[in-house]
């Protein structure tokens, strides 16, 4: 059983915070959640899916993250719970829904879960999903710590419903995925009967058609329903406040800042001088508590990360109610006490303290740090990120790579998200030249294969993934076949949404409940939609290439399928096809030839070089037996065997 | 073994090593035996990018007095579990101190800049030498090598849980271990399991 599903009420018990705010869904008695996979929020959708049995849910990885919203909003209107799970990123792809929806209103509580990855952990930027709040005009919660993370998941449902409108939970990498002890509450056992009312008044809430119009009306509903959050914010438990009363420094801040303002203070050891002002519910603002706080001190130091949205917010109250709190000093990102890029941590905020404060403050003794930084620098190679030993995405770059250099007209490769946004570095041969967002590799591809009328003689190709395809490559690759762009899509098509942990798209015979549902098939769409199409398997490298040369010669919009499933998928992890070994008597060393092909370009973490031998050597525990290297070794000196 | 109080509170344990190796799940079954044992533990994870061959480091803060922040403070390590030898190293920049006690698995893991001839892995013995230039008490395991013997090379990682319960000063041991194991494990792995946990306990002694 799923410790998310334990029934013992009052068990502490030690969850990540994305599972904390799973347990909060499933004591809120959630009915319905979906998303689409993104670091660091995928855990809370793969969690509740995995439940979804035992506790009656219904849960999908939705095609993409608008569709997710949409599917969940539909569950509250039908007066259900529904909750939906997305990174940062995904919710500026659900954004157009997100202004309509909240326009209109809910009925069943509904959250929306934002994940953020300040520092750009496990993302291509580092950008904020809490001004969706302030834009679309819904409250804003942020757990500053796990018990936090699902309590207050469990509240958001219930001040969903009494303003009947969407909630946001924003959490961040340290927080989704850090762990902490959670003490469990009572799972619901609430079993309501979804029914969709739509014949009362227009203007009825619960019982009227779900429309944004008359706009004046419902806009200026949803704006008193801010106001009525704003008093219940006034309130709220989740806003807490340690230190003096009259402290020389107010700290104010939220989510998992609060923990390293906390471990701030305790380093410096300025509980006495400095308040630790925690809010939970950071949008809008609660004004009189804020007053309160901001009286109580002439020194205020706002700690968050990325953009100052807390200090603007804060700053705005803080001129407004000048008259009355008087004039405060504030540090924070706009007068750069605090960077305004990058995640925080403990030392930033210590380091912050220390300099409003006047204090003196040696995190390392200085001597050490020299030594330590050196020893790192001279002794700890860098380890650059890689593609796994085994992963497709090597063989099928080395394929392309080599049939743009044959095709010798300076061809690159348009890219967007996923384990193959790698291909931008040396591990895919550094083939991929534009990367941005989910879906965009085809799409910026298409413009450049309109541009030969202008004299480009480059051939316009782009990647995407297997997920990402029915993500949002459908619709580019419309655009560029209704407009007769000249381009090569190849779709790595890795059977399962690889970089998040495997979670099941469309083209898949599983959904994520583990249920059948019928797969759709990549090359079957790409032809009806009237592209050229081929598949091919990467790990037959020279027959791939070859194909590539040929389809990237012919006019048109031309898909190659490269299928082979991600050597860490469920199926394939720790399966070797091949036994893979070295010849030492054939491998020519140095003198080869090939300026080390296998293992200064093909670059696999598994076929290392051998300093003293000077030869190649394959290291059993890490090489996944796929046996590509052995089709690259010009004197035939890397042997493979099939496994029985 | 094991003591029932804590050296420091909290007491930062940082487990880090290379992506595949088991990291994560060695952070979560020392953690949740600390959870046992009614301790206040956070967890820190950097795993996000990190494919097979990336860095992936965990920070496990044990308490009796809430939660920390999910990343140790500057200089303050009390344990580090270097799953691979080199990325000891790396860790002490930020965290290290001449008291901090740290456990070494012997088995490199060749970064593709090092495999491509760009940089240069330093000899193991080298690599002791630096260890222990930053701090008084470094062991060095085996633990792949032991692992590979008793079947499967992703065992180094309890091998090393194994280790640093060995030294005697985490408030937790086999039996803790046993419990979690028990819970998440099916039965027929469990013997195995333990069998590494005792090879790792026996380690530090015998190094010393």
């Amino acid at each position: 059983m799923s410790k998310l599903i334990d029934p013992r009420e009052g068990v502490r018990v030690l969850l990540m915070g994305n599972e904390a705010i799973v347990r909060g869904a499933l004591e809120a008695g959630v009915n319905v959640a979906a998303g689409y996979p993104g670091t660091p929020s995928s855990e809370i959708v793969q969690n509740l899916a995995d439940v979804a049995g035992e506790r009656n849910l219904y849960v999908e990885w939705s095609v993409n993250e608008k569709v997710a919203m949409e599917v969940a909003a539909a569950a509250s209107f039908a007066k259900l719970r529904s909750l939906c799970a997305m990174k940062q990123n995904g919710v500026n792809v659900a954004s157009d829904f997100l202004l309509h929806l909240t326009a209109a209103g809910t009925r069943g509580g509904m959250v929306l879960v934002t994940c953020d990855d300040p520092g750009a952990l496990s993302s291509v930027n580092e950008g904020e999903s809490r001004h969706f709040a302030r834009m679309v005009e819904v409250p804003l919660l942020e757990p500053g710590d796990f018990q936090e993370a699902k309590d207050m998941t469990k509240w958001a449902f219930e001040l969903s419903e009494e303003i009947r409108n969407l909630v946001v939970l924003r959490s961040v990498t340290r927080m989704s995925h850090a762990s902490g002890n959670v003490t469990l509450g009572r799972l619901s056992d609430a079993q309501p009967k979804a029914e969709f009312k739509y014949n009362g008044f227009i203007l009825d809430p619960l019982e009227g058609p779900v429309v944004s119009a008359p706009v004046p009306y419902k806009h200026t509903l949803q704006q008193e329903k801010l106001k009525r959050v704003r008093e219940i914010f006034e309130e709220s438990p989740f806003n807490t406040y340690a230190g003096p009363e009259k402290p020389d420094l107010l700290v104010v801040t939220s989510s998992a800042c609060t923990l390293y303002s906390r471990e701030a203070i305790d380093v410096l050891g300025v509980k006495d001088r400095v308040g630790l002002f925690k809010l939970g519910t950071t949008w809008p603002l609660p004004p009189e508590l804020l007053k309160k706080r901001l009286a109580s001190t002439d020194q205020v130091l706002i700690v968050e990360e990325v953009i100052p949205f807390l200090e603007e917010n804060v700053k705005i109250l803080a001129a407004e109610t000048a008259r009355e709190i008087g004039v405060k000093t504030f540090f924070g990102k706009n007068d750069g006490t605090l960077p305004s890029i990058g995640e925080l941590n403990p030392d930033l905020v210590a380091v912050a303290i220390a300099k409003i404060l006047g204090i003196d403050h040696v995190a390392m003794p200085p001597e050490y740090e020299k030594k330590a930084t050196l020893m790192s620098f001279a002794k700890a190679p860098n380890r650059e990120l890689t593609f796994c030993p085994g992963c497709p995405h090597r063989a099928s770059f080395w394929a392309i790579h080599h049939a743009l250099l044959m095709d010798n007209r300076l061809g690159f490769v348009c890219g967007d998200i996923g384990c193959y946004s790698m291909a931008a570095l040396p591990c895919g041969f550094s083939t991929l030249k534009t990367l941005h967002a989910m879906g965009s590799g085809t799409g910026v591809a298409s413009g450049f294969g309109q541009l030969h009328r202008f004299g480009m003689e480059q051939p316009a190709m782009t990647v995407c993934g297997d997920s990402t395809f029915f993500a949002s490559v459908m619709p580019a690759l419309v655009n560029a076949i209704h407009h007769r762009a000249e381009l090569t899509v190849v779709v790595l098509d890795n059977s399962g949404t690889a970089m998040t942990g495997f979670q099941p798209h469309p083209g898949l015979k599983v959904n994520a409940m583990g249920g059948d549902v019928p797969a759709l098939d990549i090359a079957r769409i790409c032809a009806a939609m009237g592209a050229k199409v081929e598949v091919r398997d990467p790990f037959q490298i020279e027959e791939t290439r070859e194909t590539l040369i040929r389809l990237l010669d012919q006019k048109g919009v031309k898909v190659l399928i490269m299928r082979q499933m991600c050597a860490l998928s469920p199926e394939k992890r720790a399966k070797k096809n091949y036994e893979v070994k070295v010849d030492e008597a054939l491998c020519l060393g140095e003198t080869c030839g090939c300026n080390r092909l296998c293992t200064r370009v093909f670059r696999c973490p598994a076929l290392v070089w051998d300093k003293e031998r000077k030869k190649a050597r394959v290291d059993e525990v890490l090489c996944a037996g796929c046996g590509v290297c052995a089709l690259i070794c010009p004197a035939g000196a890397i042997r493979k065997e099939e496994v029985a | 073994m094991g003591t029932q109080t804590l050296p420091n509170d909290p007491f930062n344990i940082i487990i880090t090593g290379v992506g595949g190796q088991g990291n994560v799940l060695a952070s979560r079954v020392l953690a949740n035996m600390l959870v046992r044992r009614g301790y206040d533990v956070t967890i820190g994870e950097t795993f996000g990018a990190s494919q097979r061959g990336g860095s992936v480091m965990s920070h496990i803060r044990v308490s009796t007095r809430g939660a920390w922040s999910p990343q140790i403070p500057k200089g303050k390590a009390d344990m580090v579990v270097s799953l691979e030898p080199v990325e000891a190293i790396r860790v002490m920049k930020d965290y290290g101190n001449e008291e901090v006690r740290i456990l070494v698995n012997d088995r490199p893991i060749y970064p593709v800049g090092v495999i491509a001839g760009e940089l240069n892995y330093p000899a193991l013995d080298e690599i002791a030498g630096a260890l222990k230039d930053l701090s008084k008490h470094v062991w060095f395991i085996d633990a792949t090598e032991e692992a590979i013997r008793l079947g499967n090379p992703i065992l180094g990682n309890v091998i090393m849980i194994g280790a640093a319960c060995g030294l005697g000063i985490l408030p937790v041991g086999r039996a803790e271990f046993a419990e979690v194991m028990k819970e998440s494990l099916a039965a027929d792995k469990l013997e195995i399991n333990l069998a590494a946990f005792d090879l790792g306990a026996a380690k530090p002694a015998a190094a010393a």
